[in-house]
């Protein structure tokens, strides 16, 4: 008994940093990811370039190779002048990478909805922004709930990937309890992430709920 | 002086020139039916009047105010353009209606928008205080609504209406910000037969001394009930222009014979 509470206390305070590196991402790469979806959409052609390649860099490389990058090159190229210290290479990884991935949603969603319904808008007198924020936002966020909401419920698992940079989050914890002899501390760690994603499915389907009260 | 006056419109896209030199004018209160086989430019003139395309040369004048000048074009400031606008409205193949407002929200947003930030001084006919400039945009929906035949759906949203109601609601909504001249694309085209009476006798029931419409279709029996003056387009170009009688009754040029016979089979 002893044992298990003292498992439980190790594991909790390293899901206690997945949570936070899932919150603080979400909280950034969420805006951040619209401000790239805007350039990957510009009409200003190196701009659109720009973005395009930079999604692709994102999107083309491991999260795992984008942590070292963060935390190892500054020090390395500034031969020990400059360094994030790990939670802020974490960080600054998970939000460039997640804010890529959340731009091509974004993206998907604003060009899906028809032409016809701003043109409806503009013969109507509106103004642009008058237009996205009163005719094409919702309509938006209702086709990218579901994409969304996979995306985050990936998220939650891929702050495990914090452990390559140090960072002692749950899965860790529970690897370091294995090498004394204790294996089931691993499965009991899938716990955690099987509750929290639940939560997580509940409220988006509630959020698809709320969102149901019209069609198209 | 004709309400609207159209002079000299050109409109090419690429090297295809959809409108080649087109001139017309409307009287307050005409309908103006606009007849003629797809890609003949029909669509593409109502979107110029409505400022959704920029016409490459030409004049557009409502009122005796120069609303578009070809020479001027690139001064227009944005908010010029947004104002010109409300001269017209337009009534879409498509209908092209809000889905998450209901039927009511759909005629309301627009001049809710317009009248939200209403400077010191401003006022919405003779009112300036917020909740009774929604109270009487709300009455005014209300009216509209009951005007198309829809008062008693004016809380559903376009998804619960047929083709025919949703038309009818795009008709009020673009009714609530009084334009001008108020253009018809098409606005039967994508409707089942059974619906298209109910829509064709709304317009009908619009036609009155100071509503001015424009009114591009493929119903010619509808076009030469309720015109004043149908114009026949080919090939951007006005191949013939006259009374219902003169164009439809007794077409003068060969190719609007031809149209016009596909149609009496």
């Amino acid at each position: 008994m002893e044992e298990f509470l003292s498992v439980t206390g190790q594991l909790f305070t390293g899901f206690g940093e997945n949570c936070f590196i899932f919150a603080i991402t979400l909280l950034a790469a969420l805006p951040l990811g619209l401000v790239v979806s805007l350039g990957s959409m510009s009409k200003f052609k190196p701009l659109k370039w720009l973005t395009k390649t930079f999604v692709w860099i994102i999107r083309g490389t491991p999260l795992m190779l984008q942590l070292f990058v963060v935390f190892y090159i500054p020090p390395l190229a500034s031969q020990g002048g400059f360094a994030f210290d790990r939670m802020q290479a974490a960080l600054i990884a998970f939000i460039i990478n997640y804010a890529a991935y959340f731009s091509e949603i974004y993206r998907g969603g604003i060009e899906s909805i028809p032409k016809g319904q701003y043109e409806a808008g503009y013969v109507l007198g509106m103004k642009r922004s008058q237009i996205f924020f009163n005719v094409v936002l919702l309509q938006v966020i209702k086709r990218i709930t579901a994409p969304i909401g996979n995306e985050i419920i990936t998220l939650v698992k891929d702050t495990s990937l914090a452990s390559v940079i140090a960072i002692p989050e749950i899965l860790m914890n529970a690897k370091d309890f294995s090498m004394v002899g204790l294996i089931w501390p691993l499965f009991y760690s899938a716990l955690f992430f099987l509750a929290f994603c639940g939560i997580l499915t509940l409220l988006f389907s509630f959020i698809e709920k709320k969102l149901d009260f019209y069609k198209g | 002086m004709a309400l609207l006056q159209v002079e000299g419109i050109k409109k090419s896209f690429g090297k295809t020139q959809v409108l080649k030199d087109i001139s017309f004018s409307l009287e307050k209160g005409e309908v103006l039916a606009i007849i003629g086989s797809s890609g003949s430019g029909k669509t593409t003139l109502l979107r110029c009047l409505n400022f959704l395309e920029t016409p490459n040369s030409g004049k557009i004048s409502v009122n005796n105010t120069v609303l578009f000048d070809g020479d001027t074009k690139n001064n227009m400031t944005d908010s010029q353009i947004r104002k010109n606008r409300l001269h017209f409205g337009l009534v879409f193949q498509s209908f092209n209606l809000f889905p998450q407002y209901t039927a009511i929200e759909n005629v309301m947003l627009a001049p809710k928008l317009h009248n939200k930030k209403l400077k010191n001084g401003a006022n919405y006919k003779g009112l300036t205080k917020p909740g009774e400039i929604k109270a009487l945009i709300r009455e005014e929906a209300l009216a509209l609504l009951d005007k198309v035949g829809l008062s008693d759906k004016i809380d559903s949203y376009p998804c619960n209406l047929s083709g025919g109601q949703q038309q009818r609601v795009a008709i009020a909504r673009a009714l609530a910000l009084n334009p001008d001249v108020l253009c018809f694309d098409e606005p039967t085209s994508a409707l089942d037969p059974e619906l298209t009476g109910e829509v064709l006798n709304v317009i009908r029931g619009l036609k009155s001394s100071d509503s001015t419409m424009i009114v591009v279709t493929h119903e010619i029996e509808f076009a030469r009930d309720v015109a004043d003056k149908i114009i026949f387009m080919s090939d951007g170009v006005i191949e013939e222009e006259g009374t219902p009688e003169e164009v439809i009754g007794n077409p003068r040029s060969p190719r609007t014979q031809a149209f016009l016979s596909r149609f009496n089979g």
